[in-house]
């Protein structure tokens, strides 16, 4: 069953040297449960479809749905059911992860002794639990992860989108969110739709991926069906695939080495 | 909702202005350096009417604490938006007016504050003044504040950038200042300069302010002061919540 699904999503943004298409006309289908890898290069629109989907940004084209709930219509139904982990994370870093946590709960309308409860409960689920009473400045880039993660859970969504969740963490932290995310999509069903510019993790972490360039769907399948109909086998690189579908670079045939 | 959701972020930012409380008095530090520097050169100028110069000079001092104050509360959105802190917010189910309303309630608790302190202090360089007197001019400061915060953070929802809002609120701040009568009453300046300053908001709230410092609370003064504070009030709120429903689209 599709949980998320959008038909000609678009958004036009107007700047001074005139209108500027990120997203042209994005069709996509996501099923309930699926961890869905969005990939694209820099420009490509990701992060505007996602600002879309998540009700931050209007869409000027095109609708969508997001667990059962129109974008345009039922914003609140959308973000109920909805997390959010945007690229540069949202905490501020002279609070503490406890106040953090519990504002969040009461954001999601949770009472007082709910949202400190809830506060307790995502800071053991997430190994947080001994930084509670620390400000979010004294966290490592890992642990400030987990935080923002752990915030976009308040409210156990259904849907959790992730921009680029492992950008600048070292490997061992970019492990765990890997596990965190799998045990999220298998212990509680969740859905994730995540961007991401590391192939490897689209590849070991996705069920199926979608492709955009230019504000559009350009591919769309699982890894092996990808790599099979643009890499020319299912053993090729992601990266060669990536390659070929946004005709960044030659075929993987003639990829010579440049001279430098 | 919308008085919980007030409540919640009213209470985030008053700590976050608690936790900095060397910002909290560092607010009053100009109008209070009027006070101590330029008050004394008053004393014994005519200034118009029986009240003495503090009288005129303190109400003035308070409306420019929330001029330049307020207008420059939305300094802290930009930050909150290269943070995420403001995204993380607008993708929960909270109120957007609570957003806003929150954040200018804090602003309004701080500045009464500040003017409290201030008339404090003035009261140690010789202003008398009916209690009543001082009570609305904190009223008119509270108001004032919301305008002004209000405006403020709805000019920073659409400015990405510190060095981008800086100038422009100053280039907004500096006349409203000079052609308010906020220092010297504007009576005592040529006809053109006081024909000009009734085009300015603020000169009908100082105007006010001067009269309830003076003991005089059923003036014309105090009407269109009222009138003024009030309308130029709901005004901001109404552009600040339309900001804040749509920003982002």
């Amino acid at each position: 069953m599709a949980i998320i699904s959008t038909a000609g999503l678009a958004r036009t943004f107007q700047t001074k040297r005139g209108p500027v298409d990120a997203v042209r006309g994005i069709d996509l289908t996501v099923r309930e449960g699926e961890i869905l890898g969005f990939l694209g290069p820099n420009g490509a629109g990701k992060t505007t479809t996602l600002r879309m989907l998540t009700t931050l940004l209007a869409p000027t084209g095109g609708a969508a749905t997001v667990a059962g709930h129109d974008l345009a219509t039922e914003p609140d139904g959308v973000r109920r059911a909805c997390g959010y982990v945007a690229q540069s994370g949202g905490v501020d870093p002279q609070i503490t992860v406890r106040e953090e946590l519990v504002t969040q709960g009461r954001l999601y309308r949770l009472t007082r002794t709910r949202a400190a409860e809830r506060a307790e409960e995502l800071a053991d689920d997430l190994g947080l639990t001994e930084l509670l009473d620390r400000k979010c400045a004294a966290l490592s880039g890992g642990q400030r992860r987990r935080l923002d993660i752990a915030m976009a859970l308040t409210h156990r969504p259904a849907v959790l989108f992730l921009d680029e969740p492992t950008t600048g963490l070292d490997p061992g932290s970019r492990a765990d969110l890997w596990r965190l995310v799998r045990r999220l999509r298998d212990g509680h069903g969740t859905t994730v739709f995540l961007t991401t510019h590391y192939l490897d993790e689209a590849d070991a972490l996705a069920d199926r991926l979608v492709v955009v360039d230019g504000g559009v769907v350009v591919a769309e399948g699982t890894p092996s069906a990808l790599k099979l109909r643009y890499g020319g086998s299912t053993d090729a690189s992601l990266q060669d695939t990536f390659l070929a579908i946004t005709g960044r670079s030659a075929s993987p045939a003639d990829a010579a080495p440049v001279a430098v | 909702m919308l008085l919980h959701d007030t409540a919640l972020i009213y209470g985030r930012y008053l700590r976050q202005s608690l936790r900095s409380r060397f910002a909290l008095l560092f607010g009053v530090l100009m109008p209070l350096l009027y006070l101590l520097f330029f008050g004394p050169l008053l004393t014994d100028l005519p200034l118009g009417g029986q009240a003495s110069s503090w009288q005129v000079l303190v109400p003035g001092l308070l409306l420019q604490l929330g001029l330049f104050g307020a207008s420059f509360a939305g300094f802290t959105i930009i930050l909150e938006k290269g943070q995420g802190v403001l995204e993380r917010m607008r993708v929960t189910p909270v109120s957007r007016l609570a957003l806003l309303l929150g954040r200018v309630l804090r602003d309004a608790t701080v500045f009464v504050f500040q003017a409290v302190l201030l008339v404090l202090a003035a009261l140690v360089m010789g202003l008398r003044a009916p209690l009543a007197g001082v009570l609305i001019g904190f009223a008119f400061v509270a108001l004032l504040t919301v305008s002004l915060a209000a405006l403020s953070y709805a000019l920073a929802m659409k400015i990405d950038t510190p060095h981008g809002f800086g100038p422009v609120v100053n280039a907004l701040t500096m006349p409203s200042m000079l052609l308010s009568g906020l220092m010297l009453p504007m009576t005592l300046g040529p006809a053109w300069l006081d024909v000009l300053s009734h085009l300015m908001p603020f000169r009908y709230l100082v105007d006010a302010v001067r009269d309830a410092y003076a003991g005089a609370y059923a003036t014309a003064h105090m009407l269109y002061g009222t009138l003024v504070a009030v309308a130029f009030a709901l005004l901001a709120v109404t552009v600040g919540t339309r900001v804040f429903r749509t920003a982002g689209a």
